[in-house]
């Protein structure tokens, strides 16, 4: 008898529907919203997560400058002009001290007319770490001296060395990036603006408004854009306010830059207008803007910002090149083309080559931006 | 074809007569012009100032008339081969820009060519061997391509070669050519000096050159009259050849638009690091000097240079097109 094989019942209640059910991760995936497919699919792009985290990272270090930076940004060491970068080291004659530099002797070279500094053994200077250094106001509130790191005391800490008036490089370029980060984002918002209402108006209302967008974005795309962006940075008055001119640079960063966007707007509402839920839009009585942002703009946004993404770093380099070539930011203020001035001298940077730092930062935020970009796009791709 | 012909070249000068007023404006932003920063700087360094001898440059230069006649005076004259005077140099702006101008053309002539000979074997073969490890390390190659500042490689290349040759790599000809009448040392002392700005300039248009290539290619390589070609037996380098290639070679041409503008900007902030004599230094400076009519020149002219290089692209495009060639005769 116990030999026969038991039949298995199922206790539970009988769902003629099982098959056509879903799982709960399919149904996870199944109702997931577009950004949240987005995300799932950016996911993935090992490449493009680690550039987000990046820019991430240095977007967040932009609200702690004062905090990261060695020195403040007028702190002068008029005795350590053009001092080389100090490397940290950890083991001095093989013991261990913690994270050091070493003080530097100052001599100068009377037969070449360099200034030289030496490292000296003798002099170990510990770093130390969230400490008071120079004061300063963070977020122009409160008055702090902290510092995530400082040098010995009566030592000192150059990471990446000193510029001709004695200011510590790597401090200038952490303050630099305030202002070489902000100026894409303020361009890319003005220029993703006029390319919205632009686009948006002559994809939607076709006939001579698009005629007029389509050529005045025709003659803007036939200057070529540094000469034109030279031209109106040149245009800029001698005594506006280094802010001001800041403003006035995102400004024409934006005017420049808007054609592309536009032009990519224009196309897609060209076919999507013919689509029966917006014949269904208009014929309810929604207003052509209520149409264009409510029911056409959702549909291409995540590749509109994709896009967008992708042209920020033309303006961090616009910005860069034109600070570079003397007509856009002017010392006092400090961004990454203002620092970069200083290595156009090339006698000066064959001698102390630490002054072309600078250009690191810039090529890795271009680099970052570009791979964050094309991961955004490919993610945001619908027929991928 | 005949009528599209006609039709483009319409367009293209009413393009022109708008941007050469757009120009102008930009040029004109600035407040006051040439002649008063040239008196301020007189007065201030105490040397009193002739206002014969300023209403008399006022005249000569036209500063006097209101700015819409400026305009009109400078176009006409420009359509007459006059560009009117540079203010700084007192000589006429085609004496200032003539020799600047030839060397700008031939460096960027020489970086189209650059990037089309560079281009076009790589993304072939990129896009023929799909995902090996020639195409991945290209790729990424390309995308590092792509996103390096030009100028700040122009930067990092004098460095280096200062560093390790101990040559400067700036200036058009070797310093000793200066001067010089043309001779064969010359030319190839030029050629030497052409090598390093045309690959930092060229380097971020071929890298996105050779991505279109390959994504065309690639696109048409999928489609079903490949595989009819291959199932009759042609030969892998003919159905390679025969078609899809032409096909394309569409963006190819139809790129100088983008890529004209794309190398003049590159061109100007390289020649400006690389101290080469082309329009980039001699542009900053007029337009830090106020030197209007030479600015403005000089704008026109890069803007012509794109202007024709997308219509020489269109007309191409349209004999080697014609779906192109027809519609604009319907």
């Amino acid at each position: 008898m116990s030999d026969k094989l038991r039949h298995y019942v199922s206790t539970s209640m009988f769902n003629p529907n099982e098959t056509q059910e879903l799982t709960p991760e399919q149904e996870r995936f199944y109702m997931a919203s577009q950004w949240k497919m987005m995300w799932w699919r950016l996911k993935r792009h090992r490449i493009a997560v680690l550039s987000g985290s990046i820019l991430v990272l240095m977007y967040v270090s932009i609200l702690f400058t004062e905090f990261l930076a060695t020195y403040s940004l007028p702190h002068r060491h008029t005795d350590h002009i053009f001092a080389p970068p100090q490397s940290v080291q950890f083991f001095n004659k093989g013991q261990f001290v913690g994270p050091f530099v070493l003080g530097l002797d100052y001599n100068l070279n009377l037969k070449t007319l360099r200034r030289e500094y030496t490292p000296n053994p003798d002099k170990v200077q510990k770093l130390r770490f969230i400490c008071h250094g120079d004061t300063y106001k963070l977020w122009g509130l409160y008055e702090m001296d902290l510092h995530f790191i400082c040098p010995a005391p009566g030592g000192t800490f150059f990471f990446l060395g000193t510029d001709r008036l004695g200011r510590d490089i790597w401090s200038r370029i952490i303050y630099g990036a305030r202002i070489s980060l902000t100026v894409g984002l303020i361009g890319i918002a003005i220029s993703f603006f006029l390319g919205l209402t632009i686009g948006g108006a002559a994809g939607f209302f076709g006939g001579w408004v698009d005629n007029l967008a389509q050529r005045s974005i025709e003659i803007l795309r036939s200057i070529p854009e540094l000469p034109l962006w030279m031209g109106l940075s040149a245009a800029m008055p001698e005594d506006w306010s280094p802010l001001t001119v800041f403003f006035g640079l995102t400004i024409i960063l934006g005017l420049v830059d808007w054609p592309g966007l536009a032009r990519a707007v224009r196309s897609k509402l060209l076919s999507l207008r013919e689509e029966d839920f917006c014949t269904a839009a208009t014929l309810m009585g929604a207003k052509p803007r209520r149409v264009i942002a409510r029911h056409l703009l959702p549909n291409f946004m995540s590749h509109l910002i994709a896009s967008a993404t992708l042209s920020i770093p033309s303006m961090i380099l616009a910005e860069t090149a034109l600070s570079f070539l003397g007509l856009g930011l002017r010392p006092p203020v400090t961004s990454w083309g203002v620092l970069l001035v200083e290595a156009q001298n090339f006698q000066a940077v064959a001698v102390y080559p630490w002054l072309l730092f600078p250009a690191i930062p810039v090529i890795i935020t271009v680099l970052a931006f570009n791979f964050f970009g094309d991961g955004l796009r490919d993610a945001a791709d619908p027929y991928k | 074809m005949f009528s599209y012909f006609v039709r483009r070249i319409f367009t293209m000068l009413v393009t022109l007569l708008v941007v050469s007023a757009l120009v102008f404006i930009i040029i004109q932003l600035p407040e006051g012009d040439y002649l008063t920063s040239y008196i301020a700087e007189l007065e201030s360094q105490g040397e009193a100032v002739d206002p014969e001898k300023i209403a008399y440059l006022k005249e000569e230069y036209g500063l006097d008339k209101p700015i819409w006649l400026q305009y009109i005076n400078w176009v006409t004259g420009i359509v007459q081969g006059d560009f009117g005077r540079s203010i700084e140099f007192d000589l006429p702006v085609v004496d200032v820009i003539g020799d600047v101008f030839l060397f700008s053309l031939i460096l960027n002539f020489t970086i189209i060519l650059f990037i089309y000979v560079v281009a076009f074997p790589i993304g072939v073969y990129s896009a023929t061997h799909q995902y090996s490890w020639g195409d991945n390390g290209l790729t990424f190659i390309g995308f590092i391509g792509l996103a390096t500042p030009n100028f700040l490689l122009a930067l990092i290349l004098m460095f280096l070669a200062r560093k390790y040759f101990g040559t400067s790599i700036g200036g058009l000809v070797d310093p000793s050519f200066e001067g010089q009448p043309w001779t064969l040392d010359k030319i190839i002392s030029l050629l030497e000096h052409l090598v390093v700005p045309v690959v930092v300039i060229g380097t971020s248009g071929t890298a996105g050159m050779i991505r279109r290539l390959r994504a065309n290619l690639l696109d048409e390589l999928n489609k079903q009259y490949v595989i009819t070609a291959r199932a009759k037996g042609l030969s892998e380098s003919k159905v390679l050849i025969k078609y899809p290639l032409r096909m394309a070679l569409n963006p190819f041409i139809a790129d100088i638009g983008n890529l004209l503008p794309q190398v003049i900007s590159g061109s100007v902030i390289v020649a400006v690091i690389m101290d080469l004599p082309t329009t980039g230094p001699v542009i900053l400076d007029a337009l830090i000097s106020q030197d209007t009519y030479l600015a403005g020149s000089f704008l026109l002219f890069v803007s012509l240079l794109t202007v024709l290089g997308t219509f020489i692209s269109d007309l191409l495009l349209a004999v080697l097109d014609p779906r192109i060639r027809l519609e604009g005769s319907r």
